[in-house]
C-alpha cells in the first residue's frame, strides 16, 4: 500500500506563500516519513494550515516544490492532491449538511456506481467502515451527527479514496476529551498500518501523545523538525512563541457599587426552550466576574440578554442602575457596553469590509468619525491604525479586508475595539478561544488593563483554567441556572469542577 | 348532472392549461437545473425571449421548415446568452442577481428589436399533435390529456422522470446537490464546482430558450413583443414552489395554467358572477396567476415559519453564493 519506505512520503523545498501582501510561508522546506505521525507545531498564523492546504491542493505555492513519494507534483486542485494519495480533514469540515454519512463518503469518488440506490450506498459504506474499524451509522444525515461523529466521516472519506498520506488540521478543537483520546488511538493504528498522518495542532500536550516526530513553524518559516522523543513541552512553546510571557494577574475585592446587575432573568434559546433561569448576577466596576461553565449551558443566551440581542421573559438588567432591559443594541453601546462576541466572525467583524471600517463597525455614528451624514474618512483611517498598531494586529493596511486576517488578528482586533467602546461594561464572551499562548495573552492583558481603569468585566469561558486565572469573582452556570458564586481566594478547582457537572453545592460539599 | 358539468368543466381546464403552461415546466425546470448547482439566473424572462425570437427568425428568414431545428436554434441562441451570463457570475463571480436582472431586461429589449419587422406574421412551421390513434376520439373525457404536441410530453413527463433520476438515483446527481449545498465539499473530493455550474447554468438556459421557442411554434403562434409576459419570473417562482423537486414542478407549472386558461374559459363561455359583470371578472380571473403563484410560494414560507420546515424543500443552500477556493 505504501511506496518505497526509505524515500519520504511527502516533501516541500523551498515552499513559499503570500496572502495579500503579506508572507504565510517563507520559504518552507519540510519532510514527513511513512508510518509516521507527524505534528506541525505553530501558533495562529505560523503558516500551518496553509502549508497543509498546498499540499492537499487547495492553495498553489508562489514557490517551491512538492514531492510525493519521489515524484514532483504541481497540485491545480484538491482532486490532484486526492489522485496522489494525499487527503486532508480540514478544521471546518467539507461535509454537506443534508445529506447521509453514506452520500457524504461516496460524493465526487469515482469508484461510486453510476447510479446509486440509498441501499447500495448504505451497504457499500458498512463494508467499507468494517474494513477500517470506524463507526459512524452510514443513514444518519450530518447535521444529526456530533462533531467527533462528523470528523470521523471526514477521516473514513479521505481514506475510501486510497490516501496514503492524512492530513488532520486542529482536529481535537473541537472534540471532548474523550472523543480527542479516541481519535489519537484512530491516528496511532493508522500509522501502524503504514500510513502518514501529519497532525495539525498547538497543544503540546497532544504533540507528545501523539506524534513521532515534530516540526515548529513560526511566523512562516520552519524552526526546527525533530524526533519527538526527548522534547520536552517547554522547549517546543520556546519554538513557538519564540518568547516567554507569563501573565501575573492579581486577583482582587472590590466592594463598589454595581455596574451590572441582574435580577429574575430568564430568558429562551433559539429554539424557545428556556436557557436561563431566574438569574441574579451583580459585576462590580474594577472587577472581572468570570462565569464557569461547560458550553450550551445558557452562557451565550446570558452574553445576549446583556447586550439587548435578546430579550428577555422576565427579570430585569440594570448598568450603573439605569434599566436595560427594554433599549436597543445602540442604545446599550451608548451608554458604554463593548461585547466581545462568542461568533467573531459572525457577530464582531464583515469579512468583506476593510479594516478601517471594522474598526469603527460600533462607533461610525459618533461625533468623533461623522458629521451628519458625512463619514470622516481621514479620522477613521487615523483611528483604525492607531487600533491596529496598539492592538499589534498584523495586516498589510487598514484597506485590505478583516477577511485577509488571521484568526488571531481578527480577534485582538475585536477585543481592542470593545474595550475601547466598554466605559462601563465589557462582556467578553470565549475572547481566547481557538488563539495561540502570544495573542491569548495580549487579549488577556486588554481585559486586566480594562478591570484596572475601573470597568466592570463579564468574563464567559469554557476553558476553567482562564476563568480561575483571570477573575475576582467566579459564578458556576449549569442548565440556565447560577449554582454558586465565590471570591477567587475561595475557589476550589474541584469544587467548581462538580457544579459545572450539576452537582448542587450540598453534594459538592 | 352537476358532477358531470363539473368534472366536464375541470377537463376541458386541465385541456387547455398543459399547452398553456408548456413554457413554465420548460423555464422552470431550466431554472432548477441551474439552482440545484447553486446558480440562480433571475433572466429567465429573457431568455424566453430570445429562444422564441431566434426560432421566428429561423422559420420566417432561414427559410427553417422543421419545428424541431427551430426550436434547437433558439436553444442555442439562448445557452449562448446562458454562457454569457455563466462566466460573469461564475468564473468572474459577479452579483447572480444583478447579472440575472440585466440578461431579464437585456433579452427582452433584443428580442422585440429582433423581432420588430415580423410581428404579427402567422408561423406555418408548427408541432403537430400526437394522435394516441383509435384508442381515444377527440370528445372523450381523457381527452384532456391526449391530442397535445410532443414538446407537452417531453416537457411534462419525460424532463422531470429523467430529471428525478438524475438528482435522486445517480452519482452524477448526488455531486450535483453537492455543488449547490456546499461548493467547498464538492470541491474538497475534487468535483470542479466552476465547470459544472457553468455547465448547467448553460443546459438551463437552452431549456428555457426551449419554452420560448415552444410559445412561437405552437402556442401563440405569431411573434409579439414581450412574448414571455412575465412567464420567466412565474416559472422561478414554480422552482420555488415546487422545493426545487421535478415532479412538483410539474404541480406548480399546471396550477398556473389552469388560472390563466380560467380566464380564457370564462370569457369564452360568457361566465359571470352575481356581484361582478363578466368584464369586471375577467380583470379578475386575468389577476389570478400572479396572485395564486405569490400565494404558492408563501405556502413553503409559511411551512417554515410554523416549524414544519421539511430539509428536503429548502433551497439548495449555496444558491446565489459565488465561490472561490482561496477566500480565506
Amino acid at each position: 500500500m505504501t511506496g518505497d519506505s526509505a524515500r519520504p512520503a511527502v516533501e516541500t523545498r523551498g515552499i513559499s506563500k503570500a496572502f495579500g501582501g503579506v508572507a504565510a510561508l517563507d520559504a518552507v522546506d519540510f519532510e514527513v516519513r511513512w508510518s509516521e505521525v507527524h505534528a506541525l507545531v505553530g501558533e495562529n498564523g505560523a503558516g500551518k494550515t496553509t502549508l497543509c492546504n498546498i499540499l492537499a491542493g487547495i492553495y498553489r505555492a508562489d514557490a517551491g516544490q512538492v514531492i510525493v513519494d519521489g515524484t514532483e507534483r504541481d497540485f491545480r486542485s484538491p482532486a490532484h492532491a486526492i489522485d496522489a494519495g494525499i487527503g486532508m480533514v480540514h478544521q471546518h469540515f467539507r461535509l454537506v449538511e443534508p445529506m447521509t454519512v453514506a452520500e457524504n463518503i461516496h460524493l465526487g469518488w469515482p469508484e461510486t456506481p453510476g447510479v446509486v440506490s440509498q441501499r447500495t450506498l448504505n451497504e457499500r459504506t458498512e463494508q467499507f467502515m468494517g474494513e477500517m474499524g470506524l463507526r459512524v451509522d452510514p443513514t444518519a444525515k450530518i447535521w444529526q451527527l456530533s462533531v467527533g461523529e462528523q470528523q470521523r466521516v471526514e477521516i473514513l472519506r479521505v481514506l475510501a479514496r486510497g490516501a496514503r498520506v492524512l492530513i488532520l488540521d486542529e482536529p481535537t478543537a473541537v472534540l471532548t476529551a474523550k472523543e480527542a483520546e479516541d481519535l489519537f488511538a484512530v491516528v496511532r493504528e493508522l500509522a501502524a498500518g503504514g500510513l502518514s498522518v501529519i497532525f495539525i495542532t498547538h497543544k503540546l500536550r497532544e504533540v507528545l501523545a501523539v506524534s513521532d516526530r515534530l516540526t515548529v513553524l513560526r511566523h512562516g518559516i520552519r524552526e526546527i523538525t525533530r524526533p519527538t522523543e526527548g522534547a520536552t513541552a517547554s522547549e517546543i512553546a520556546r519554538l513557538m512563541t519564540g518568547e516567554e510571557r507569563v501573565l501575573n494577574v492579581e486577583h482582587r475585592v472590590v466592594t463598589g457599587d454595581p455596574a451590572l446587575e441582574l435580577r429574575g432573568v430568564s430568558a429562551l434559546n433559539d429554539r424557545g426552550i428556556t436557557a436561563l433561569h431566574d438569574v441574579d448576577l451583580t459585576v462590580r466596576s474594577g472587577e472581572i466576574l468570570g462565569i464557569a461553565g461547560v458550553s450550551g449551558n445558557g452562557q451565550t443566551e446570558l452574553a445576549e440578554v446583556i447586550c439587548a440581542l435578546r430579550g428577555l421573559e422576565s427579570g430585569a438588567i440594570t448598568v450603573d442602575g439605569a434599566d436595560i432591559t427594554s433599549m436597543s443594541v445602540r442604545a446599550v453601546t451608548d451608554i458604554g457596553v463593548g461585547h466581545i462576541p462568542e461568533d467573531r466572525i459572525g457577530m464582531g467583524m464583515v469579512l468583506s469590509a476593510p479594516v478601517k471600517d471594522n474598526a469603527v463597525l460600533h462607533s461610525y455614528w459618533t461625533e468623533q468619525f461623522s458629521q451628519g451624514l458625512n463619514l470622516n474618512r481621514q479620522s477613521v483611517i487615523d483611528f483604525a491604525k492607531k487600533l491596529v498598531e496598539t492592538a499589534r494586529v498584523q495586516t498589510r493596511s487598514v484597506f485590505a479586508t478583516a477577511g485577509q486576517l488571521s484568526g488571531g488578528n481578527q480577534q485582538r482586533l475585536v477585543a481592542r475595539r470593545e474595550a475601547l467602546a466598554a466605559d462601563r461594561l465589557l462582556v467578553a464572551a470565549h475572547p481566547t478561544r481557538g488563539l495561540d499562548v502570544n495573542a491569548a495573552q495580549e487579549v488577556r492583558s486588554t481585559i486586566l488593563d480594562k478591570r484596572d481603569s475601573g470597568c466592570a468585566v463579564l468574563l464567559i469561558s469554557d476553558d476553567l483554567d482562564e476563568v480561575l486565572l483571570m477573575s475576582d469573582r467566579i459564578a458556576v452556570i449549569y442548565e440556565g441556572r447560577i449554582m454558586g458564586v465565590f471570591d477567587a481566594a475561595d475557589a476550589d478547582r474541584e469544587h467548581i469542577g462538580l457544579l459545572m457537572g450539576g452537582h448542587s453545592i450540598t453534594e459538592a460539599a | 348532472m352537476i358532477l358531470a358539468i363539473i368534472e366536464n368543466a375541470f377537463l376541458s381546464l386541465i385541456g387547455s392549461a398543459i399547452p398553456a403552461s408548456a413554457v413554465v415546466m420548460l423555464a422552470a425546470t431550466g431554472a432548477m437545473l441551474g439552482e440545484r448547482v447553486g446558480v440562480l439566473n433571475l433572466g429567465q424572462e429573457g431568455l424566453i425571449g430570445i429562444g422564441a425570437v431566434y426560432s421566428v427568425i429561423a422559420v420566417l428568414s432561414w427559410g427553417v421548415e422543421s419545428p424541431w431545428l427551430a426550436m434547437l436554434i433558439g436553444m442555442m441562441a439562448a445557452a449562448v446568452a446562458g454562457l454569457i451570463f455563466a462566466v460573469c457570475v461564475v468564473a468572474f463571480r459577479a452579483s447572480q442577481v444583478l447579472v440575472g436582472l440585466a440578461l431579464a431586461l437585456g433579452g427582452i429589449g433584443l428580442s422585440n428589436q429582433l423581432g420588430v419587422n415580423r410581428n404579427g406574421t402567422p408561423i406555418q412551421t408548427l408541432f403537430r399533435e400526437v394522435n394516441p390513434g383509435g384508442v381515444l376520439d377527440n370528445n372523450d373525457a381523457l381527452s384532456a390529456f391526449f391530442f397535445h404536441d410532443p414538446v407537452v410530453y417531453i416537457a411534462y413527463v419525460g424532463l422531470p422522470v429523467v430529471l428525478y433520476f438524475v438528482l435522486f438515483r445517480t452519482r452524477h446527481g448526488m455531486n450535483m446537490k453537492a455543488v449547490g449545498e456546499n461548493p467547498a465539499a464538492a470541491d474538497a473530493v475534487g468535483v470542479s464546482v466552476t465547470g459544472w455550474r457553468i455547465f448547467y447554468s448553460v443546459l438551463g438556459a437552452a431549456l428555457t430558450g426551449a419554452g420560448g421557442a415552444y410559445m412561437v411554434l405552437s402556442f401563440t403562434p405569431t411573434w409579439s413583443p414581450d412574448i414571455a409576459r412575465g412567464r420567466g419570473w412565474v416559472a422561478l417562482a414554480v422552482v420555488i414552489f415546487a422545493g426545487w423537486r421535478p415532479g412538483w414542478a410539474v404541480a406548480g407549472a399546471l396550477l398556473y395554467g389552469s388560472m390563466i386558461s380560467l380566464d380564457t374559459t370564462a370569457q369564452a363561455r360568457g361566465w359571470g358572477l352575481p356581484f361582478m359583470g363578466a368584464s369586471d371578472l375577467s380583470f379578475f380571473l386575468s389577476m389570478l396567476p400572479y396572485v395564486v403563484t405569490l400565494v404558492a410560494i408563501l405556502i413553503p414560507a409559511g411551512a417554515v415559519k410554523l416549524g414544519r420546515r421539511v430539509r428536503s424543500t429548502a433551497a439548495p443552500a449555496a444558491l446565489a453564493i459565488p465561490y472561490s477556493r482561496e477566500e480565506r
